[in-house]
């Protein structure tokens, strides 16, 4: 039944720029896919261990300017009179090093604070993020700061045998997005359902109990913090590439509470839920701009998230997957009834 | 008790919160395979010495020493891979999940596999998945609750969450196993099943430590028996001993108590 499910979305996702030829509509697709990528990461965190990163987005800023930074190369000065000139790479090794990179920073981060967890950690990734926008507005030689690094070329594929395949349209960067959510979505996957996600799964249910069955806590969060940092920052590799430039205005605390918006409404904890909300939440101001004034937009899209806590407060999947499981095992039970009614009456 | 290897050493062991005196002095051994009980009335400090003897808390004083390994110093899950489980007085199960996933969460010390290889879904990961499996299963069977293995856990009753608790102690694979208060809220007919499971825990080799307030239960199923009072040790020995020692029936007993 899920893998029925999973492999029509699959398939209907695959097929939309077959279909849909407007390259606005296909624009808001490709960033509501890159900022889904951002929601599953943090649902990593939030939904499976309980952890709230409030600065989640520096992750995926990371992500963007160190791979725009190692595609457009840099030359800055140092103290003692050096200076580190770095040639431009392909992006492809900027996308590669965006993922190690976020993925260290989401371990220092995790180390600092999970010793004491909780608000802790929250004030942490907050402070983490402006921290790093400052930087980036701030480091001028490294970054332009306000003024933006422009140009960052597009991704492209080196292919065997073949020159290589510069991703231009907007429909071969819809589909390099879809690939990395698809691999994202299954290492997720792989990781929640393994071993290590029940350690997860049991040190945000029960932290004592969880430990004293030998589960260690600081190394249990500081790998789930790893592993979503380096996510994100793949995504925000993969924003960089796309939208070609970028400013300090990425790490913007907007940002990481429309992830945590995607993330709540679809469903914390839930594989798909990030992806439902991501999808909505993504789309919607789309949806609503040819219809209200810019005012009204924001009032919209706000009622439509305090509905769909009202009606479904654990989120649309988790919400969804209870209602359609309870009449299932209803199903069950009457079965199993009239299973032993039957049996009852066998022997008279 | 000489002919036993010694398993567990309390070694003068005090512990102190502020001005108040939990435990002061505590000195005893547990034997390998063996059976102790820690008794005592509300507030005699058995609880707290659980969680010095699991790394829950730190001693102001003494050592606490487990097949010749000083836990000082030691996190609870350093603790738990010496082989030494506790269960909990409340907190005792994962409520959200069911009590089959339970125990494959607290089968966690058997399946570490290198974390690429369950990502990759290398067949050495698969293999220690299935191998879980089926050891939660026949957890499962031990204790007795393979008729609610797919029920969550928060829902079953109380002494139903105590034997999960307990099989997920189990799951730990222990060579050494702390139960506190296991039957409290347990009625007649489950504490009896409850020490056919303790005594069938120990003919696999594992050695016992009991906090209870049963005393029937205590009297059945201990070798040895440690009485607390106020922090301090005031008798300790067989069943038989601890029923007639005139300070244990003065202390915790009551008058009138020599006929239990």
């Amino acid at each position: 039944m899920k893998a029925i499910i999973t492999i029509i979305a699959v398939a209907a996702l695959a097929s939309v720029p077959l279909w849909l030829r407007d390259p606005y509509l296909l624009n808001a697709l490709i960033t509501t896919g890159i900022f889904v990528i951002g929601a599953m990461s943090l649902n990593l965190l939030l939904g499976f261990t309980g952890q709230l990163s409030l600065g989640h987005i520096a992750f995926f800023g990371i992500g963007a300017y160190v791979s725009a930074l190692t595609s457009l190369g840099f030359d800055i000065g140092l103290p003692g009179g050096l200076r580190l000139v770095h040639t431009p790479w392909p992006p492809i090794a900027g996308f590669v090093l965006a993922i190690v990179i976020a993925g260290l920073c989401g371990y220092f981060v995790g180390l600092l604070s999970f010793r004491v967890r909780g608000a802790y950690f929250v004030i942490v990734t907050i402070s983490f993020a402006e921290v790093v926008r400052l930087v980036a507005l701030n480091w001028v030689e490294l970054t332009q700061g306000p003024l933006a690094l422009t140009n960052i070329p597009s991704i492209a594929l080196p292919l065997p045998g073949l020159s290589e395949l510069t991703l231009r349209t907007k429909m071969q960067n819809y589909y390099l997005v879809l690939v990395v959510a698809l691999i994202a979505y299954l290492l997720i996957a792989r990781l929640v359902h393994s071993h290590f996600g029940r350690a997860m799964r049991g040190l945000m249910e029960n932290e004592t109990l969880a430990v004293s069955v030998g589960i260690d806590v600081t190394r249990t969060l500081t790998i789930a913090a790893v592993i979503s940092a380096a996510i994100a920052g793949a995504a925000g590799s993969l924003y960089a590439h796309y939208i070609r430039i970028i400013d300090p205005e990425v790490f913007a605390f907007i940002n990481t509470v429309t992830m945590v918006i995607m993330v709540i409404s679809g469903g914390k904890g839930s594989l798909a839920g990030p992806v439902v909300g991501g999808l909505i939440f993504g789309l919607l101001p789309v949806a609503l701009r040819p219809v209200m004034a810019p005012e009204a937009q924001w009032i919209a899209y706000g009622g439509v998230l305090i509905a769909i806590l009202f009606v479904l407060p654990r989120g649309i999947v988790p919400s969804l997957a209870q209602r359609f499981g309870r009449r299932r095992s209803r199903a069950t039970a009457l079965a199993s009834v009239t299973l032993a009614e039957t049996a009852a009456k066998e022997p008279a | 008790m000489t002919a036993r290897n010694i398993a567990m050493t309390i070694d003068q062991v005090a512990v102190r919160f502020g001005g108040l005196v939990a435990i002061s002095d505590m000195s005893f051994t547990v034997g390998e395979g063996e059976i102790v009980s820690l008794i005592g009335p509300n507030g005699a400090g058995k609880t707290t010495a659980f969680n010095v003897m699991t790394g829950f808390l730190t001693p102001s004083a003494g050592r606490v020493t487990y097949r010749n390994t000083a836990l000082a110093g030691l996190k609870p899950h350093e603790i738990a891979d010496l082989g030494l489980i506790r269960t909990f007085q409340r907190t005792s199960v994962f409520p959200n999940d069911t009590v089959y996933d339970n125990l494959l969460i607290g089968l966690h010390r058997q399946g570490r596999v290198r974390l690429l290889d369950a990502i990759l879904g290398l067949p050495g990961a698969r293999a220690s998945e299935r191998k879980l499996r089926q050891r939660a299963s026949e957890l499962l069977e031990w204790v007795g609750l393979e008729r609610r293995a797919h029920d969550a856990a928060g829902s079953l009753s109380y002494g139903e969450q105590r034997l999960v608790g307990v099989a997920l102690a189990l799951a730990a694979e222990p060579s050494m196993l702390l139960l506190d208060e296991p039957v409290s809220g347990m009625n007649a007919s489950e504490t009896h099943r409850f020490v056919e499971l303790i005594r069938s825990i120990r003919d696999r080799g594992i050695t016992i430590l009991l906090v209870e307030h049963d005393m029937p239960m205590v009297m059945t199923v201990s070798d040895r028996i440690v009485v607390l009072n106020y922090g301090r040790i005031i008798a300790e020995g067989t069943p038989d001993v601890i029923r007639n020692d005139p300070a244990v029936i003065e202390a915790y007993l009551g008058h009138g108590a020599g006929r239990a």
